[in-house]
């Protein structure tokens, strides 16, 4: 019985957790999954003979191994959007050094004076 | 050889960690080439340094503040010559010497043909009479430094690399659908129209075939021109030939 409150507790807590953040649609989607997400974690937890006869349904052994292949599967979804998400922030981070990189480089080539006589060369041009 | 042909010229050498031989590289590309630009891709070696005292022969060093990858060195190279109002051409040049100043000529001049871009490929042959001197008249660092390189068989490469080269090529030129024979050659010279059609987002190796997807979506129009490899013991020993050449696979399997 304890450790039924204790996983409870933790579902709850993490599906709270999971329903702050920023965006519309797609948010709102999450949340309704996220809730649906936790209704089968509570119900599982108080009824693990129903999670076990649902396994049998599938023709997996246990309950406790259905858990095992869900948590496979939102686990690889979770790698994937975190990669994802990764590779967007390394571009922006690459985007910004650029620019920074370039706000700090040499002028290409000293302009200067050309307007003013047609025959000035340019010293780094040895020719 | 006259700088002046090449004033509108900006030879791109990105850099990373190749103090051993950047100096003969770079000595060998001012010699012909007016403009240099070096982006040193936060080499933690005196590739910074060795670059800088090139400045009075035109090497301008453009300094990334942290490593971000050979497909992004180029972009900043390329965005920097953008700056530059009077320039009109662009090639490509790798830092390790593995390229020859006289193909980089060649490649710059056969842009005046009317092409965007002209491509350096390894397996086909070099048009004949537009280069330099084929003799080694020019100083090329490879023949310059004595790294080994046979003055004959500077294309020669190992039957498994190769292979291995072959079917990354003919998976890219499949995959873009350009007719290519070489994908992944550092050797490249743009116009400035295709300079501004570069957006390059790519990091490491995967830069190669977003250069080509470039191409066909701003259709520019492009040319293959032979060149030399010089596969020296320099560039033998950071180990870029076979292990690269999955590294390329692996990138175009994943895209």
């Amino acid at each position: 019985m304890v450790i039924q409150i204790v996983l409870i507790a933790l579902v709850v807590v993490a599906a709270f957790a999971m329903l702050r953040g920023q965006g519309a649609r797609r948010q709102a989607l999450r949340r309704l999954g996220l809730l649906v997400f936790a209704a089968a974690a509570v119900w599982s937890i108080l009824m693990p003979d129903q999670l076990t006869e649902l396994a049998q349904l599938v023709n997996v052994g246990r309950g406790t191994d259905l858990l095992l292949y869900a948590l496979i599967v939102v686990f690889i979804s979770y790698v994937v959007t975190r990669h994802r998400r990764d590779q967007r922030t390394a571009k922006q981070i690459t985007a910004l050094s650029r620019q920074l990189a370039l706000d700090e480089a040499p002028p290409p080539r000293d302009l200067g004076g050309e307007p003013l006589s047609g025959g000035e060369t340019d010293p780094l041009e040895g020719g | 050889m006259d700088r002046a042909e090449f004033d509108d010229l900006w030879l791109v050498i990105p850099a990373y960690n190749e103090a051993r031989v950047l100096g003969e590289t770079l000595a060998a590309a001012t010699a012909v080439f007016p403009h240099v630009c070096v982006v040193n891709d936060a080499s933690t070696d005196q590739s910074g340094q060795i670059a800088q005292s090139f400045t009075p022969a035109g090497v301008r060093v453009v300094n990334h503040l942290f490593n971000l990858g050979q497909g992004a060195a180029l972009q900043t190279g390329f965005d920097y010559t953008l700056s530059d109002p009077l320039m009109s051409r662009v090639v490509t040049f790798d830092a390790d010497g593995q390229h020859l100043v006289s193909d980089a000529v060649r490649l710059a001049r056969r842009l005046t043909e009317g092409f965007d871009m002209v491509l350096g490929s390894r397996f086909i042959e070099a048009t004949a009479g537009l280069g330099p001197e084929p003799d080694g008249t020019l100083t090329d660092p490879a023949v310059a430094g004595g790294q080994g390189a046979p003055a004959d068989g500077a294309t020669k490469m190992g039957f498994a690399k190769r292979w291995l080269l072959k079917t990354a090529v003919a998976y890219t030129a499949f995959s873009v659908k350009l007719p290519l024979t070489d994908t992944h050659n550092g050797l490249r010279a743009l116009n400035r129209r295709a300079v501004e059609a570069m957006k390059l987002t790519q990091p490491g190796m995967a830069h190669a075939t977003e250069i080509l997807e470039r191409i066909k979506a701003e259709q520019l129009s492009f040319t293959e021109e032979g060149v030399e490899i010089r596969y020296s013991e320099y560039s033998r020993s950071k180990g870029q030939s076979m292990l690269n050449s999955v590294n390329i696979l692996v990138d175009l399997m994943l895209r």
